[in-house]
């Protein structure tokens, strides 16, 4: 009954569905299925519930102090529905950053849950193991790490200017595709504070292992760091060229001065 | 001014007129993310009840952004045809619905129409329209277009073919355009969204797009949805661009958060037209919109997002685009929250598009956070069939590998073609037939290994 393509061998060239075959005008039922399946873990991504206490438990792990921080979201419906809320810190959690705040640093991070709180369970622990290696061969001295939940990009630039950073750098569950439910996305802005716009910021995407490998990424990240401090500027001014010191394909153990 | 309206003892007022559309406006998220919405279901519909008695000419006199300050509503004013408005210049938005759905409204008089009315116009009667309505009015408007064939003719309807791929990689964006091919979709565009903004890597995607509709001689065109400004740089390196793309928005302020202009966009229509590389017709832009773009681009000026969106096709009709197409379900659930808000919004864009004369196609879509799905795009694809929408996308199995969301698929537009009887665009059709991929009926025939198409592309992909 059902219509094979005999083009399948083609597949290989592309994640995208091809060669599905067909009943009459019809997806088989494999493949809606299949496709069903897909969005269902797509949307469960979105909807699964941060465990932060257990991403902190883990980022302690590997050594980093850590602090909790929520946004003015109070709940996920209302972080779908006003994003304004979600780039924002709650007036408590303002409070506790402020408090926190030590000496002025090169580096804030925060591991923000975004639209994929699977993302952020699978890959802050490798990613993190990852650019630590990197920041510590840069000697760049950092703040405690900042778990946010309900958060959205830009609550990193209040992180950052709340604790002292010259930089901030956002770990962030990416919105989910169906070929990529848990994607993790890194965001660096030079100079942090409340206002900056997307323009002005890094952007690193797709980081896991069927995409941007970790240690591919923390060097990526490692090399737009440094360029942001030498040239003292983020965003679509900052081209990524990370890609012309690549030897072999694979990134420089030691990235060196500028 | 303000705008009163009594049900029975209680008063509703509505401070002026750009308050009164937002809150007549149907429910949606945008409309409360930007604060402008009705506040209970009854304000709701008395704002409609309101607008309905407003005579329709009051928006040629009160524009809603300002005239000094957006050259989106300059545009719009300054090209209206008073003699075209005559016919329905003492009506009121009440009346103007009952037109459009009487027998007098025939395609005839809604073609001569359209340049007398403006979007506002059109946007305020779709808020008292019942999906039906939309339906029932917009399959009435017919606005065809040409370039290598003959796009929204009765009883057709066109697919972009969407061969995206995460990487720009050659043979995979060949592989999924010969599987929309082989599966008869393509007439309205090939047109890829590209991962990178890089020139040399747009330049190739263009020649590889070219050189199969070249070597097959298929009637279509290609696009690659990249930046106006890239655009030109690659048609002055001589670059083979059928089709230019460009995001477009409602007010000035979001068209320059898109980095464009009106002055920009001429510039692209004259430099693609002065290419000729049409065949039947020189409909040389490729448009898309969606509502929510301006208050994204905090440009909004407190107007509701439908209204903003139909003043894009306001923008988009000044460059008589062969394409334009609303991208409805993408921007996110902040916009359009669930199935319900994407459906409506579907059926008032593309009604809008029609009524103002713009060959406007729906991007039947949804993002994973948004509360939709597939189910939801049945709904919608089917409706819009049947309100004859001038195109949809093609995208293998609904799964955009590089843009992370879910539109309609090549087996979408088999469905709907098979139960609505919906024709390509008659070139596409014959070189369908021709290539037996399709019979005379226009459907699929069984799949042929030695198809040339598949060997082509087997070939360069080894």
């Amino acid at each position: 009954m059902i219509a094979r393509d005999p083009w399948s061998k083609l597949a290989r060239h592309t994640p995208a569905r091809i060669a599905l075959g067909r009943t009459g005008a019809s997806l088989p039922t494999e493949e809606v299925l299949r496709f069903a399946l897909a969005h269902a873990q797509a949307r469960d991504a979105v909807h699964t519930p941060f465990d932060a206490a257990r991403v902190e438990e883990e980022v302690r792990g590997l050594g980093f102090s850590t602090l909790r921080a929520e946004s003015a979201a109070q709940a996920r419906d209302v972080y779908l529905r006003r994003p304004d809320l979600g780039r924002r810190l709650s007036d408590e959690s303002r409070a506790r950053l402020a408090e926190a705040a030590g000496e002025p640093v090169d580096l804030a991070l925060v591991v923000a849950d975004g639209l994929s709180s699977a993302a952020v369970h699978a890959h802050t622990l490798p990613f993190l193991a990852a650019l630590k290696a990197r920041i510590t061969d840069a000697g760049w001295t950092t703040a405690p790490v900042v778990i946010a939940s309900q958060a959205r990009v830009a609550l990193g630039d209040e992180v950052g200017h709340l604790l002292k950073a010259r930089a901030v750098v956002l770990l962030v569950g990416e919105r989910p595709g169906l070929s990529s439910p848990d994607s993790l996305g890194l965001y660096l802005t030079y100079n942090p504070k409340p206002g900056r716009s997307d323009a002005e910021r890094n952007c690193i995407s797709n980081v896991r292992p069927e995409g941007l490998a970790y240690d591919l990424a923390a060097f990526k990240l490692a090399w737009h760091i440094r360029e942001a401090f030498a040239r003292q500027i983020t965003g679509v001014e900052l081209k990524d060229e990370s890609d012309l010191l690549l030897e072999t394909g694979l990134p420089p153990l030691h990235l060196g001065a500028r | 001014m303000a705008h009163v309206h009594r049900i029975g003892a209680k008063s509703f007022v509505f401070s002026d007129l750009k308050d009164l559309m937002a809150k007549a406006t149907p429910p949606r998220s945008g409309d409360m993310l930007a604060g402008i919405a009705a506040a209970t279901a009854e304000e709701n519909v008395a704002a409609r009840m309101c607008l309905a008695d407003l005579p329709l000419k009051t928006f040629l006199a009160e524009p809603l952004v300002p005239y000094e300050g957006d050259e989106v509503t300059r545009l719009i004013l300054d090209s209206h045809d008073s003699p075209a408005f005559a016919p329905v210049s003492a009506m009121t938005v009440g009346d103007f619905r009952d037109f459009l759905l009487s027998p007098a409204a025939t395609p005839e008089v809604l073609a001569a129409l359209a340049p007398g009315l403006i979007p506002e116009m059109a946007a305020a009667v779709s808020k008292i329209m019942r999906n039906q309505d939309l339906i029932l009015a917009a399959r009435k408007c017919r606005v065809v277009t040409r370039f290598r064939n003959t796009i929204g003719l009765p009883g057709t309807m066109a697919v972009r073919l969407q061969p995206n791929h995460p990487t720009d990689d050659a043979a995979g964006v060949s592989a999924a355009i010969l599987d929309g091919l082989l599966y008869g979709c393509g007439d309205a565009v090939i047109g890829i969204n590209p991962a990178s903004d890089s020139v040399p890597v747009i330049d190739r995607l263009l020649k590889l797009m070219d050189e199969i509709i070249s070597r097959f001689e298929i009637p279509t065109q290609s696009c690659v949805l990249t930046h106006i400004t890239t655009s030109i740089a690659l048609m002055e390196r001589g670059a083979p661009v059928d089709l230019v793309f460009q995001s477009i928005a409602g007010t000035e302020g979001a068209n320059r958060s898109f980095g464009i202009d009106l002055k920009l966009l001429a510039e692209g229509t004259d430099a693609a037209r002065s290419l000729k590389r049409g065949t039947v017709g020189q409909n040389a832009m490729y448009f898309e919109t969606g509502q929510g773009s301006a208050l994204s681009a905090g440009a909004h000026h407190g107007v509701d997002q439908q209204t903003l969106e139909a003043r894009a096709y306001g923008v988009a009709r000044a460059f008589d685009p062969l394409l334009v197409n609303t991208v409805v379900g993408f921007i996110g659930p902040e916009y359009l929250y669930d199935g319900k808000q994407i459906i409506r919004a579907g059926l008032e864009d593309h009604f809008c598009g029609k009524l103002l004369g713009v060959p406007l196609g729906v991007d039947v879509c949804y993002t994973n956070h948004a509360e939709a799905d597939q189910d939801d795009m049945d709904t919608l694809l089917t409706l819009l069939g049947a309100a004859g929408v001038t195109y949809i996308m093609g995208i293998p199995g609904a799964d955009d590998v590089m843009l992370n969301y879910q539109s309609t698929s090549f087996h979408d537009a088999l469905y709907i073609r098979e139960v609505l009887g919906l024709k390509r665009a008659p070139e596409f059709e014959a070189w369908l037939e021709k290539m037996e991929i399709t019979g005379a009926d226009g459907r699929l025939l069984p799949a042929d290994a030695g198809n040339p198409l598949l060997g082509y592309v087997a070939e360069r992909a080894a």
